[in-house]
C-alpha cells in the first residue's frame, strides 16, 4: 500500500525525461523496459499487444472511423452489368449504416482500451525507473502475479463482472444514445437503405413538432401514475400493517402471511390472471351481471375504456404493492420506541392523533429513501402496464401509443413494433433525465436525513 | 371502555377478513381454473361445475406447448444465472465495500448513473451484439445477460458489508493474511444472509423476466422460458383453448417460487431497509 504513494511523487512524465534509454524507448516500443530489465512475460505481452493494436488499427480501425462518420454513402440498389455482351440488371449489396455504427463504435472502445494499456506500460515503466533508483529488487513476474490476490485483489474480483458491464451495459448504451441522433425509424431501416447523422432534429420532433402531441400527453400520465401508485401503496400498506398491529389482535402472523402470498406470486402471473380477470366477458363482470348490478349488454369496462382503466391499473397496482409497504412498514414499527407512544396515551391523545403525530412520520422518516426509489420504479414500471393493458385501449390521437401507455411502454413499442429507433432513443433519455433529477433529490435527502434523525 | 375495545376489535376482524378476501380471490380463482373441466377461457361462475386433472396433463402431452421443456430450460437458466451473479454480485459488493481503491467512488457515481437508464432501451443493441457472438436463440446467451446485469446490482449486498466492523480486516492483516484470505475465510462465512438474499433474488429473476428472454429467444419455442410461454398461452387465437391450462402452469410455477420467498422474507426486509437508510 505505501509503495503505491511513493509511486505516485514521480508523475510519468518525470521518469520519462529522467530515465535512461530503456525507459524513454517504452514510450516508443511498449514492454521496453520491461524487457530490458528481465520482466520477460510483462514484456512480451506488453509488445504483443502494441504489435496486434498496430495490425488491427490499420486493417480494421481506421475503415470503421471512416464508416462511423459516414455511416454509409452505397445505397443498396440496383446496377446494370454488361456480362459477355448481354445487359443483366443485378441487385447490389449497399452499406449497412446499422453495422458501421456498431463497428465504429466497438474499434473506438478498441482504441481506449488500448490506450489504457499503454498508459500501465508507461506506468509499469515509472515503476522500474522509481526502482533502480532506490537499488531495490525488481519483482518478477510471479510477484507481479501474488499481488492479485492481495494488494490488488479487487482487479481479480472486479474485471471480469466489469467487462460484463462494458460489453452489455455500456456498449449498448453508447449506441443507442447515438441512434437519438441519426434518422434511423422505420422508413430508413439498414440493410435496405441508409440513415445518417440529422443532429438534434429528434429531440425537437419530440419536444415541440409531430411527437410532442404524443409525447407530453404520455408523461403527464406517467408522472400522474407515478405520484399515485406510490402514494397510495405506501400510505395504505403503512395503514393495514398498523391495523394488522392493534393491540390484542390474535393470529398476527396469520394475516401477514396472507399477503405475502400475494408478493410470492411471480408478478406476471397475477398481473396476467388480473387482465383476465378484469377483461369484458371475465369473471367479475359475469359476477356482477348475476347479482344484476350491471346488464350484460354493457359490462364494465375496466380495461377498454381510457378512464376505467387508468384506475383499474392503480387499485390493481394496490393489489400488488400494498403487501410489500406493509412488509417493510411492520419492520419498522415493531422497532419504534414504544415510551413516546405510552406517553402519547397517557395524556389522552387517540388514536388517530398518535397516528398522525408521532407513529406516520417516523415511518416516513425511515422510508422516504425507498419512497423515493418506489417512485423512480414507478417512473419505469412496465410490468403492470405491459401486462395489464398492453397500454390500450388505443388513442388515435397518439403515435404508436394508447391512453395507458407510460413512457417506458412507449419506447418499447417504438422498439419493437414501430422500428422507430430514433424516437425511442430520445425517449430513453428523456426517461433518464426524468429518473436523474428524481434520484439526485433522494439523495441530498438522504444525506440530509443522514446528519438528521437517523442514528 | 371494555366493551369499546371488543367492539374496535371485531371491527378489525371483519375488515382484515374482507380484505385477506379481496387479496386471495384471484388466487383462489386461478387454483381453481385449473381443475375446471367445462371448456372455454371464463365461465359466469366462479366454483367450477366438474374438477378435472387433464389441465394439468395436457401441460406435459402437446407437443405446441412444451411445458416440461420449457420449466427444464428456466431451471437450467436460472442454476447458472444463481450460481454466476451470486459470485459477481458479491466480488463487486465486497470489493466496493471494503477494498480502498483509486477511482472507488467514481465507478459508485457511474453505476448509479448506468441503473438509471431504463433496461430495455438497450435491448436491441445487445441482440445485435449477441448476434455477432452468434449466440440468439441460446439459452447461454440469456445466463449471460442476466449475470452481466448481476454487477450493477450491489448496493444491497454492499450496504451489508459495510456494517461487518473494519477491525476485523485489520487484525487478520496484522497477522498476515492477504486480501483474498480475508476474503473467504472472513468475510465470506460472516455474509451468510446477504448471499442466500442475493443467490434467491438471482434464481427467481429469470422465472420471472419475459422481455429480455422474449427478445433473445425470439421464435424459438422449445427454448423457451415458462415465462414467455406462458405469455403465448394467452394470444388471442390460443387463450380458449389453452386459459385452464396456463392457469395449472401458473400454479405449478407460483408454488415452489412463493415458498422460496416466504423462506427468504427476513433477509428480504433486512436487505431493503438496512441498504436503503445507509
Amino acid at each position: 500500500m505505501n509503495d503505491s504513494v511513493y509511486f505516485e511523487k514521480v508523475s510519468v512524465l518525470e521518469a520519462l525525461k529522467k530515465g535512461g534509454t530503456d525507459i524513454k524507448l517504452s514510450a516508443l516500443v511498449m514492454g521496453f523496459a520491461n524487457l530490458a530489465n528481465k520482466q520477460i512475460i510483462k514484456g512480451l505481452l506488453f509488445l504483443f499487444s502494441e504489435i496486434l493494436f498496430l495490425i488491427t488499427f490499420v486493417l480494421q480501425v481506421i475503415p470503421a472511423m471512416g464508416g462511423l462518420i459516414t455511416l454509409g454513402t452505397q445505397a443498396q440498389g440496383q446496377q446494370v452489368v454488361e456480362i459477355d455482351g448481354i445487359k443483366i440488371t443485378q441487385a447490389v449489396d449497399g452499406d449497412n449504416s446499422m453495422l458501421m455504427l456498431i463497428f465504429g463504435l466497438a474499434s473506438l472502445i478498441f482504441c481506449l482500451v488500448f490506450a489504457y494499456i499503454y498508459w500501465c506500460n508507461l506506468k509499469s515503466a515509472r515503476k522500474l525507473y522509481v526502482l533502480k533508483a532506490e537499488n531495490k529488487k525488481i519483482p518478477s513476474f510471479m510477484e507481479d502475479f501474488h499481488t492479485l490476490t492481495d494488494g490488488r485483489f479487487h482487479m481479480t474480483l472486479m474485471s471480469i463482472p466489469l467487462l460484463g458491464v462494458l460489453l452489455f451495459t455500456i456498449v449498448p448504451l453508447v449506441y443507442m444514445i447515438c441512434l437519438a441522433f441519426t434518422s434511423y425509424d422505420h422508413n430508413h431501416l439498414p440493410p435496405k437503405s441508409l440513415f445518417d447523422w440529422v443532429g438534434l432534429a429528434n429531440f425537437g420532433n419530440v419536444l415541440t413538432g409531430r411527437m410532442a402531441g404524443t409525447f407530453f400527453p404520455v408523461l403527464t400520465w406517467t408522472l400522474i401514475w407515478a405520484v399515485a401508485a406510490t402514494a397510495t401503496n405506501f400510505f395504505f400498506g403503512i395503514v393495514l400493517a398498523l391495523i394488522i398491529n392493534t393491540k390484542g389482535l390474535k393470529l398476527k402472523k396469520m394475516w401477514r402471511t396472507i399477503f405475502v402470498i400475494t408478493i410470492a406470486v411471480p408478478q406476471f402471473i397475477s398481473l396476467l390472471i388480473m387482465r383476465n380477470l378484469l377483461t369484458d366477458g371475465g369473471p367479475l363482470n359475469s359476477m356482477l351481471i348475476k347479482i344484476g348490478l350491471v346488464s350484460a349488454k354493457n359490462p364494465l369496462p375496466f380495461l377498454t375504456d381510457p378512464v376505467w382503466a387508468k384506475f383499474s391499473i392503480i387499485f390493481v397496482n394496490m393489489w400488488v404493492g400494498i403487501p410489500f409497504t406493509m412488509l417493510l412498514a411492520t419492520s419498522i414499527i415493531m422497532n419504534l420506541p414504544q415510551e413516546q407512544l405510552e406517553a402519547a396515551e397517557i395524556d389522552g391523545a387517540n388514536k388517530f392523533q398518535i397516528f398522525r403525530s408521532i407513529t406516520f412520520p417516523q415511518i416516513l422518516l425511515i422510508m422516504t429513501p425507498n419512497l423515493i426509489q418506489q417512485f423512480i420504479g414507478n417512473i419505469n414500471n412496465f410490468n403492470v402496464i405491459y401486462l395489464l393493458t398492453g397500454g390500450n385501449p388505443t388513442n388515435p390521437n397518439y403515435y404508436q401509443a394508447g391512453s395507458t401507455d407510460l413512457l417506458v411502454t412507449w419506447l418499447y413499442k417504438l422498439t419493437v413494433s414501430a422500428a422507430d429507433y430514433n424516437l425511442a432513443s430520445v425517449i430513453g433519455i428523456l426517461i433518464f433525465a426524468i429518473s436523474a433529477i428524481f434520484s439526485l433529490l433522494a439523495y441530498t435527502r438522504t444525506n440530509s436525513y443522514k446528519e438528521g434523525a437517523v442514528k | 371502555m371494555k366493551n369499546k375495545r371488543r367492539l374496535q376489535l371485531t371491527l378489525t376482524y371483519i375488515l382484515l377478513t374482507v380484505l385477506s378476501l379481496i387479496w386471495l380471490f384471484p388466487i383462489f380463482w386461478v387454483v381453481l381454473t385449473s381443475f375446471r373441466g367445462e371448456t372455454g377461457a371464463y365461465v359466469p361462475y366462479i366454483i367450477p361445475k366438474t374438477f378435472t386433472l387433464d389441465n394439468y396433463a395436457k401441460l406435459f402431452s402437446n407437443s405446441s406447448f412444451p411445458f416440461a421443456q420449457w420449466f427444464f430450460n428456466t431451471l437450467i437458466v436460472a442454476t447458472a444465472t444463481c450460481i454466476i451473479s451470486t459470485f459477481i454480485t458479491v466480488a463487486m459488493a465486497y470489493s466496493l465495500s471494503r477494498i480502498k481503491f483509486k477511482h472507488r467512488n467514481g465507478f459508485l457515481k457511474l453505476a448509479l448513473v448506468l441503473n438509471m437508464f431504463p433496461g430495455f432501451m438497450s435491448m436491441i443493441a445487445v441482440y445485435y451484439i449477441l448476434k455477432a457472438f452468434n449466440l440468439t436463440q441460446t439459452l447461454f446467451a440469456l445466463v449471460l445477460v442476466y449475470s452481466a446485469g448481476a454487477a450493477l446490482g450491489f448496493y444491497i449486498a454492499k450496504g451489508f458489508f459495510d456494517t461487518i466492523p473494519y477491525s476485523l480486516d485489520e487484525s487478520a492483516m496484522i497477522d498476515g493474511a492477504t486480501r483474498k484470505d480475508i476474503f473467504f475465510k472472513i468475510t465470506l462465512p460472516l455474509s451468510k444472509p446477504i448471499i442466500v438474499y442475493t443467490a434467491l433474488t438471482a434464481f427467481i429473476g429469470p422465472w420471472v423476466d419475459f422481455i429480455f428472454a422474449k427478445v433473445i429467444l425470439g421464435d424459438a419455442t422449445h427454448k423457451y422460458t415458462v415465462a414467455i410461454g406462458l405469455f403465448a398461452m394467452l394470444e388471442q387465437d390460443t387463450i380458449n383453448e389453452w386459459f385452464r391450462s396456463f392457469a395449472a402452469a401458473s400454479v405449478i410455477i407460483a408454488i415452489p417460487i412463493t415458498l422460496l420467498f416466504i423462506y427468504m422474507q427476513k433477509y428480504y426486509v433486512e436487505g431493503v431497509t438496512s441498504g436503503s437508510v445507509k
